[in-house]
């Protein structure tokens, strides 16, 4: 394999990852405070976990389109075996982002009859935030490929590890998203989620630590790669720093302050995303489909990393302007139309 | 046509599809239009147009999020139901749609928050580039869907290589024969449809006397673009189907019900087209103006379905009617602009209730000629998926009947409640009104209202930090 050709795959997966973890940090508030509306009954408080959002959703949910678009271009035959043999979750975390994306701009309109999209809402961000734990779950666990395709069965996903996978997804999402509610508001709506936060730590600690051990148990390559020599004298600075971060983020959420569980769980989240990304490295599909296999044409890559190299800087430069244009807690009468 | 899982994952790709392409369609124009309202408020200082900015953005935001929310569905589905598709054109397809990501959804769901939210935040002409910056977006989305589409119509630039298609030249996969001519097509639709919502609208209100200022502007923006857009629109209309006869004339002879080569065509303005006599039952017909109206000559031929084996034709009858009633809406169009254009010429526009009684209902047309204008290019493709290199029935993903019906049936319910309370909420919206912001002592703000009162609350919160940042 000459240098272009093997270069542009790994850029484009870091790519593809970069989009990943935007659109899982980004849209994890958002599906989050859809999992927290299911821990008040206070009109309110809900209207403030909406409002802190409703500026910036749409942009945050565009990064699950370059997920998904990124992946076809870039990857196409990965896109073409993870897709179907996904089927299941990946169609209902669409239609659970249909009933939740709706209920921001329903909600308002139907006020005061607006019960049955604050259901929407709660239960669209909850099944969507667990089926793209299921999707993870399911790509981690392996997909049967022949011939190029997927040739396995319609529930091949769904096992007691992609379930795990699923809650520790809403876990980490409902901590997001108290944090960000520690950062974004002020007064009960800010003390509720500093209340609620330990929990979803906690339970977030659990899930990192149970998928740290299934994993390398279950799969022999995941155990090759974190415990033979040398690796383990570079890796295991990562387990432990996590550690540390969780640490940190229950002293800030005790300690009250805004920013810092925030950016801790952030880290938290980067974090868990490079274990499981060295433990899935060069694959794409573990053990079927490696990044270079599944890569497409060296032209196609080639148009398309000019196209990121000028439009992402910018694209990151308009979505820094406008969490600047909304910086601050949120103000009275917020998240009011034009 | 067998009952199996790729005739139903075509069913839910129509479904999605057809329900997703209504949203950006009214979108795209009603971008465009706030944005000029806006742009003429800060330049006339005309609150009317501010008040009517308002009114519209309101009615968007529930279309936009709609339109998100189906079109998120469509990037997912080349892969859970169209494997094969994304395997073999990916290389090709899937470089256009992410482009589209990059310079178009990007651009329009983040500046979507300040021209949402953000009036208070920011100085008014960065209100206004906002809301510029987001029809520009919803635009660019429309260059390269149809580019990608185009492509798939007609495939250029390109090779095959053990069955998967290679990009050769970007220019001319992005430019293919049929994008320029489509693209605009599509485009003017939009605007055009958006133009007849917002004449319809104002003319609901002129007959109900109510806000008659604005009504008059709605009347006059609405039915000044259309009178200028259709008739361009047919004559594009026109172009298009000669491009199509050169690149596509399968489709092209399906869509004429022209079956025999040596025959002289005529117009066929009704039929029923019969595959297996492969005549059309009933058909009246001007003689000679299907061989005018494509070869340009008297007695000119041009290829009937007669020269294709029945295999690559695709299904005669819905297209053949589709096309039928895009043009007959078309022409219909043509003839109501024109009588507002006439009336409007002799200052009586906002008076001859019938008149305002028909462009109050005009409003559906141009949604209904869009739709069947993508039934008449989506069905005038098969059998194919990419016109010769790869065909319907060989790109679905391996997965079984049951699990699609299962999905299909979701959409269905999923998008039949979404469709019509978002229908119902966008109606409610509309009969409320432009009601201009009213400065009212400060109380209490439970909620963003929908009711006067609350409104005004919102906006005496807000007025001073609003004078504060324009100045």
């Amino acid at each position: 394999m000459s240098g272009i050709d093997w270069y542009l795959p790994i850029i484009w997966a870091a790519i593809l990852a970069t989009a990943v973890i935007m659109y899982v940090i980004l849209d994890g508030f958002d599906l989050g405070l859809g999992i927290l509306f299911t821990t008040t009954r206070e009109e309110s408080y809900r209207d403030d976990m909406m409002s802190s959002i409703a500026p910036f959703w749409d942009g945050n949910e565009t990064w699950l389109v370059l997920g998904g678009g990124g992946l076809l271009a870039a990857f196409p035959l990965a896109y073409s075996i993870i897709m179907p043999a996904l089927y299941i979750p990946v169609i209902l975390m669409l239609l659970a982002l249909i009933l939740r994306g709706v209920a921001f701009e329903f909600r308002w309109a139907a006020k005061p009859h607006h019960r049955a999209w604050d259901w929407a809402f709660a239960g669209g961000s909850i099944v969507a935030a667990f089926a793209q734990g299921l999707v993870l779950g399911g790509l981690i666990q392996g997909i049967t490929v022949e011939d190029r395709a997927f040739a396995g069965g319609n529930f091949d996903w769904l096992s007691p590890f992609s379930i795990m996978c699923g809650l520790g997804l809403v876990a980490g999402y409902g901590l997001l998203a108290s944090c960000w509610l520690m950062l974004k508001t002020a007064g009960p709506v800010s003390a509720h989620a500093r209340r609620l936060a330990p929990y979803f730590l906690i339970a977030v600690a659990g899930f990192a630590a149970l998928v740290s051990l299934w994993t390398p148990l279950r799969f022999p390559h995941i155990w090759e790669r974190w415990f033979s020599t040398p690796n383990i004298f570079f890796l295991w600075p990562l387990p432990l720093a996590t550690a540390g971060l969780v640490l940190f983020v229950w002293r800030a959420i005790g300690r009250g302050a805004d920013i810092g569980p925030f950016l801790g769980v952030i880290g938290i989240f980067l974090l868990c995303f490079a274990g499981l990304a060295i433990s899935a490295y060069p694959y794409l599909i573990p053990a079927s489909l490696d990044i270079w296999q599944a890569a497409a044409a060296t032209s196609s890559l080639k148009f398309m990393l000019a196209g990121v190299a000028l439009l992402l800087p910018m694209i990151l430069g308009y979505t820094f302007f406008v969490y600047w244009t909304f910086r601050g807690k949120l103000r009275e009468g917020e998240g009011y139309h034009f | 046509m067998a009952f199996d899982h790729v005739l139903v994952s075509r069913l839910q790709f129509a479904f999605t599809i057809t329900f997703h392409i209504i949203f950006p369609a009214f979108t795209i124009g009603l971008s465009a239009f706030i944005a000029t309202l806006l742009a003429r408020w800060v330049f006339t200082k005309n609150d009317q147009y501010r008040d009517l900015a308002r009114f519209w953005t309101k009615i968007f935001a529930i279309s936009f999020a709609m339109g998100v929310v189906s079109g998120v569905v469509l990037s997912y589905q080349f892969g859970t139901n169209w494997s094969r598709f994304s395997s073999t054109a990916g290389n090709v397809v899937g470089p256009l749609l992410a482009y589209e990501v990059l310079t178009a959804f990007f651009l329009e769901a983040t500046f979507l928050g300040v021209m949402l939210f953000g009036h208070n935040r920011v100085p008014r002409w960065l209100h206004l580039t906002s809301s510029i910056m987001v029809a520009l977006g919803t635009a660019a989305s429309a260059f390269w869907i149809l580019a990608a589409n185009s492509w798939m119509q007609v495939p250029v630039g390109y090779e095959l290589r053990d069955g998967v298609a290679f990009p050769v030249d970007w220019l001319k996969v992005i430019f293919s024969p049929t994008f320029p001519l489509r693209f605009a097509h599509m485009v003017i639709a939009a605007y055009l449809t958006t133009a007849l919502v917002v004449l319809a609208v104002g003319a609901r209100f002129a007959l109900a006397g109510r806000f008659p200022e604005h009504a008059r502007t709605m009347l006059h923006m609405g039915l000044g673009l259309a009178l200028v857009l259709v008739p361009v629109q047919i004559f594009i209309g026109d172009q298009h189907g000669l491009v199509t006869a050169h690149y596509q004339p399968v489709k092209l002879a399906a869509i004429e019900g022209h079956w025999d080569s040596n025959e002289v065509a005529p117009l066929v303005l009704f039929g029923l087209p019969n595959e297996k006599t492969q005549t059309n039952d009933y058909q009246l017909a001007i003689p000679n103006l299907g061989s005018v109206i494509i070869t340009h000559e008297w007695t000119g031929k041009y290829p009937g379905l007669d020269q294709y084996a029945p295999a690559d034709w695709p299904p005669v009858t819905p297209i053949f009617f589709a096309f039928r009633l895009m043009v007959g809406i078309g022409f219909a169009l043509l003839a109501f602009v024109l009588w507002g254009g006439w009336l409007w010429y002799k200052s009586e526009l906002a008076m001859n209730r019938l008149f305002l009684r028909v462009a109050a209902n005009v409003w559906p047309f141009g949604f209904l000629a869009i739709i069947s204008g993508w039934m008449v290019t989506e069905i005038g493709r098969q059998p194919w998926v990419v016109t010769g290199v790869l065909r319907t029935a060989d790109a679905a993903s391996p997965i079984s009947l049951q699990t699609v019906l299962v999905s299909l049936a979701l959409f269905i319910l999923v998008y039949g409640v979404i469709f019509s309370t978002g229908i119902y909420y966008m109606n409610r919206l509309i009969n409320a009104g432009p009601t201009p912001p009213v400065v009212k002592d400060e109380t209490g703000l439970p909620s963003r209202p929908l009711s006067g009162a609350a409104e005004a609350a919102h906006h005496a919160a807000h007025e001073p930090e609003r004078s504060a940042t324009a100045s």
